[in-house]
């Protein structure tokens, strides 16, 4: 690190075993941006990073105020991570505004980095205060270092010709040099991404960028106020190729890799939802891969369009989020009467109705569950961490195909845009999956039975350009094997009794559930979706200080694994911890008559660890 | 296709289910003539596939022996746009209704007519739900008495062909149900466009709105009543042929030829490639003041949708090469943890 020096003076290092930092501003002040490079950066030199990008509903808020406050955090560790952190080491703010609304997650003691420049009273003003929260006696409680940022950014700029507003533009990238002085981040990756960046008839304002990141970190070097710096080693991940990846890039990539398992095309038709769009987006890029990607005029014509697609023998998939799920109910009991493979991916924002669209919230269960008419069962799957993503929808699409049924898989806001290191999978090690669309009727003496079933109740994925094998699919109760309209009421309540049956058989084909900590004991921890990291990170806790504790995480929802009943037996407590009123809770209640108690919190936020971490010591007196 | 040197026969498109429309529906005419011009349209009853929403006509696909989906209402074109985008291969066909397509189906079927799909669709308009046993339809009009509307309709109905041209259908037609023999030469014309086909029936409802187009089926008064468009032609109607209409300023009117003051070349030629503004004043002429055209309103040629996003899958893969996996996984920023 030290080449990158250009002072004399060299300040000390300290090495830490994580560091959680936050950058806030205002919404155009680019902290998205400064997190996501300095995630990557932090994974690159082989930390272990969990993030949590936190930004308003509106696209640009009225600048300066509270409403426009942007905000990512990131932990970046020597030891495994699953959360971004409770509370913040380092806070930098580039606004009053952003400082008020984040102060209070930052440590005592800690590094408060702010923009000097933004201050003024026309800021105070924007920001609804009447003094300067830096003249505050609070502030003693923190190291605060008093930038000036977008004077020392200017200058920095200012051989490059660029207007006033471009120059402003450059200062996150100077917030970030001092950053990465800070904590001894290489500043190759993000140069590289800067210059690949702006390269196309835009150089003046990559070399200007270039230039600020190099101001920030020369600025650390030379002030007195940092009297050191802080570094980072490795954490030891498990041997691999590892990249970083976001949960709605690896839900794409994913379904990419599904599609090429099953030796289809995919088929992905969307109607663009926070905070599920950028499923769309990414890949809407590899059409190279074959990919089909449709943009319909709304939710229900996205879920029929990918009926069509998998009536057609090709990969259906629907993405969304909860207020269109709830408009995609309709098709999907139809897709479910069809008995077609099918995925529905649900990335869960705060509801209801339009809600907290850019914030988390897992409160779509029960609407998957049972927001459809009639007896309609689905699958339901649940993602646990941005990788995740990538797995679930492949264990999805085999179920979808194996029982010719449509899957449910849940995503939420915090998976989606959160991002983690990811081990690069071999694909040639990932088994094809065995597809079959018939060639021959399954009926000498009469017509194609499009309704005649397998061992696991599958019927025959039989498609259109098939010689001999016409047939006529609706959402009107069929006659079981002939696949006619049937209005018998004996046939009815058969045909219900197979649809569920299905679902269930779906467990025969899925690993048992696996429990972390004890066999058995005082408490078990049941969670599902994108609460693991902090509940695995809570009980490692609790387990550490001596409690009788143990955690099971749920990627299965629908059915439940086979041995689910059976381990919550072996606990005198089930702590269920979601963020929704207690909705896996009154499932586990119904199914298994388990007292499970529920911990619930519905802010738009994920659980921190020590939220948790209090409520099972509370349970393991 | 190893049933390509098979002629194919009205019979080869016969499923085997009862057919449960009422007796004397106007569903039936319009199936018998679709059986009659599926073979010899010439595509096999495996390539073919009939996609319908929910309503009497819906029942459609499952009297016919090709393949076929009976899907909820109103969303057959979105079901139909993702087989076609999965399966350009196919010949597929939507049935419906007015509900079904203009009613809870209505963004689908704009959309469905501007992304230019290469289907046909066929509407079966009797101006009334009849699955639901007769509430008014949003083709119903204005008066009409139904379980719903006791005391009449009061909103306006909507043109069907009108909104076709408004979604920029490239191809629109419209035929009567008891007049066969056009009612065939419209499908098969249909079957051969490149693109969206769109054909409103004329449908007699004998249950809840019998006599709904009588003036276009009876066929002591149809020749006064409706006019054939006939491309290149002057639009001329009458059983004695001794009447046309003519463009008069922006308005269309009729004209008596008999009294020899106006003469064949001052009537309207119609032009299935007429800029959509003439397109969109045929589509008003309306009984009693106007006899209602029946025929290829429009038939022009734009690329198909499902060509051109094919076509952007074929140019990303000439200029990308096809997509690998391992090298999308292993770009941009990597790094390697060692044993
Ligand atoms: C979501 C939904 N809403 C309502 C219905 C009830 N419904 C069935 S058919 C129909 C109207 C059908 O009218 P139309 O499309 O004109 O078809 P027709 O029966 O006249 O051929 C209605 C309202 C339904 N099946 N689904
Ligand atoms: S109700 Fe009307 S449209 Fe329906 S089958 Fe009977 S006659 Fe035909
Ligand atoms: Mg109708």
């Amino acid at each position: 690190m030290s080449t990158q020096a250009s002072s004399t003076i060299e300040k000390p290092v300290e090495f830490v075993s994580g560091i959680t930092v936050r950058l806030v501003g205002d919404s155009g002040d680019g902290m998205q941006l400064l997190g996501q490079q300095l995630t990557n950066t932090s994974a690159l030199l082989g930390n272990d990073v969990a993030t949590f990008p936190d930004f308003p509903a509106e696209i640009r808020a009225p600048r300066g105020t509270r409403a426009g406050v942007s905000g990512f955090q990131v932990q970046f560790a020597s030891h495994e991570v699953h959360t971004p952190g409770d509370t913040l080491d380092a806070l930098v703010a580039m606004n009053p505004a952003a400082l008020v609304t984040n102060l209070a997650d930052l440590v005592k003691g800690g590094l408060l980095i702010v923009n000097d420049d933004s201050f003024e009273d026309k800021d105070l003003k924007l920001a609804k205060l009447n003094t300067s929260p830096l003249e505050d006696p609070s502030m003693e409680k923190y190291r605060l270092i008093k930038v000036p940022m977008t004077r020392l950014t200017k200058e920095a700029v200012s051989e490059f010709g660029l207007s006033t507003k471009e120059a402003d533009r450059c200062k996150n990238f100077f917030a970030m040099g001092l950053v990465y002085w800070l904590y001894g981040r290489n500043m190759d990756a993000t140069l590289r991404f800067i210059h690949g960046k702006f390269s196309a008839g835009k150089s003046a304002i990559a070399a200007a960028n270039e230039k600020a990141l190099r101001a920030g970190w020369a600025y650390g070097e030379t002030i007195e106020a940092l009297g050191q710096s802080y570094n980072v080693e490795p954490a030891k991940l498990s041997p691999g190729t590892y990249r970083n990846i976001m949960g709605n890039q690896a839900l794409a990539w994913g379904l990419l890799a599904a599609a090429q398992r099953s030796g289809k095309e995919l088929f992905y038709a969307s109607y663009p939802i926070t905070p599920a769009s950028d499923i769309l987006h990414e890949l809407a890029r590899y059409k190279n891969f074959g990919v089909c990607t449709f943009q319909a005029e709304d939710e229900i014509a996205a879920v029929c369009s990918a009926i069509g697609a998998s009536y057609g023998g090709q990969m259906g998939v629907t993405t969304s989020s909860g207020p269109g799920i709830a408009l995609k109910a309709e098709a999907m009991g139809l897709a479910l009467m069809l008995e077609l493979p099918l995925l529905v991916i649900d990335v869960q924002r705060g509801g209801p109705s339009t809600g907290l669209p850019t914030k988390t919230e897992q409160a779509d269960l029960l609407q998957v569950m049972f927001g459809r008419n009639g007896e309609a069962p689905l699958p339901v799957f649940a993602a646990r961490s941005p990788g995740d993503c990538f797995d679930i929808v492949q264990d999805a699409w085999m179920i979808a195909t194996q029982l010719m049924i449509p899957v449910v898989v849940l995503s939420d806001g915090y998976i989606a845009n959160g991002a983690e290191p990811w081990k690069i999978p071999d694909m040639t090690k990932l088994a094809p999956f065995t597809i079959r669309h018939p060639q021959e009727s399954n009926n000498p003496d009469g017509p194609f039975k499009p309704y005649l079933r397998n061992e696991l109740l599958a019927r025959p994925w039989a498609i259109p350009g098939t010689p001999g094998l016409m047939h006529r699919v609706g959402g009107i109760e069929k006659e079981d094997g002939t696949g006619n309209i049937s209005y018998d009421p004996e046939n009815h309540q058969k045909m219900v009794h197979i649809r569920a049956q299905k679902v269930a058989n779906a467990a025969k084909l899925l690993p048992p559930q696996d429990v972390e900590g004890p066999q058995s004991g005082d408490l078990l921890v049941l969670s599902w979706g994108g609460t693991y990291g902090a509940c695995l990170t809570a009980v490692q806790r609790a387990q550490a200080a001596g409690k009788s504790v143990a955690h099971a995480h749920l990627r299965y929802l629908n059915p439940f694994p086979s041995n689910l009943g059976e381990i919550l037996g072996r606990y005198k407590k089930v702590l269920i911890p979601e963020l929704n009123m207690g909705q896996l809770q009154m499932l586990i209640r119904s199914r298994y008559l388990v007292d499970a108690i529920g911990y619930n919190k519905i802010k738009g936020k994920p659980f921190t660890v020590s939220e948790l971490y209090d409520k099972i010591l509370e349970h393991t007196k | 296709m190893n049933t390509a040197l098979k002629v194919l026969k009205a019979d080869d498109f016969a499923s085997d289910q009862d057919i449960r429309w009422c007796p004397g529906c106007g569903d039936y005419s319009i199936l018998a003539q679709m059986k009659k011009v599926l073979p010899e349209i010439g595509i096999p009853p495996e390539q073919t596939v009939f996609i319908s929403g929910i309503g009497c006509s819906s029942r459609f696909p499952y009297y016919v022996n090709t393949y076929g989906v009976h899907s909820i209402h109103g969303r057959a074109p979105a079901v139909a746009t993702g087989l076609k985008l999965a399966r350009p291969d196919l010949s597929v066909w939507v049935i419906t209704g007015d509900g079904d397509s203009l009613s809870i189906g209505g963004n689908h079927f704009i959309h469905l007519l501007r992304r230019n799909v290469d289907l046909n669709i066929v509407l079966f308009n009797n101006r009334i739900y009849g699955l639901t046993k007769g509430q008014y339809s949003p083709t119903s009009v204005e008066g009409q008495i139904t379980k719903s509307t006791p005391m009449g309709v009061v909103d306006h109905p909507l043109n069907p062909i009108s909104i076709a041209i408004g979604a920029e259908a490239t191809f629109i037609a419209r035929s009567v149900d008891s007049n066969i023999k056009h009612l065939a030469t419209v499908l098969k014309r249909a079957a051969e466009h490149r693109g969206t086909s769109f054909v409103e029936v004329y449908q007699n409802c004998n249950v809840f709105n019998d006599g709904a187009f009588s003036y276009a089926q009876d066929k002591a008064t149809r020749d006064d009543t409706t006019i054939e468009l006939e491309h290149g032609k002057p639009m001329i109607f009458g059983k004695e042929k001794d009447k046309g209409i003519r463009l008069n300023g922006f308005s269309l009117e009729v004209v008596n030829l008999a009294e020899g003051k106006v003469k064949e070349d001052d009537l309207l030629f119609h032009d299935e490639q007429a800029d959509p503004a003439l397109v969109y004043l045929l589509s008003r002429m309306r009984h009693p003041q106007f006899p209602e055209p029946i025929g290829v309103f429009r038939n022009v040629v734009h690329e198909t949708f499902e060509q051109a996003v094919r076509g952007q899958i074929d140019q990303a893969v000439e200029q990308r090469g096809k997509g690998d996996l391992q090298k999308l996984f292993a770009s941009g920023d990597t790094w390697t943890v060692k044993v």
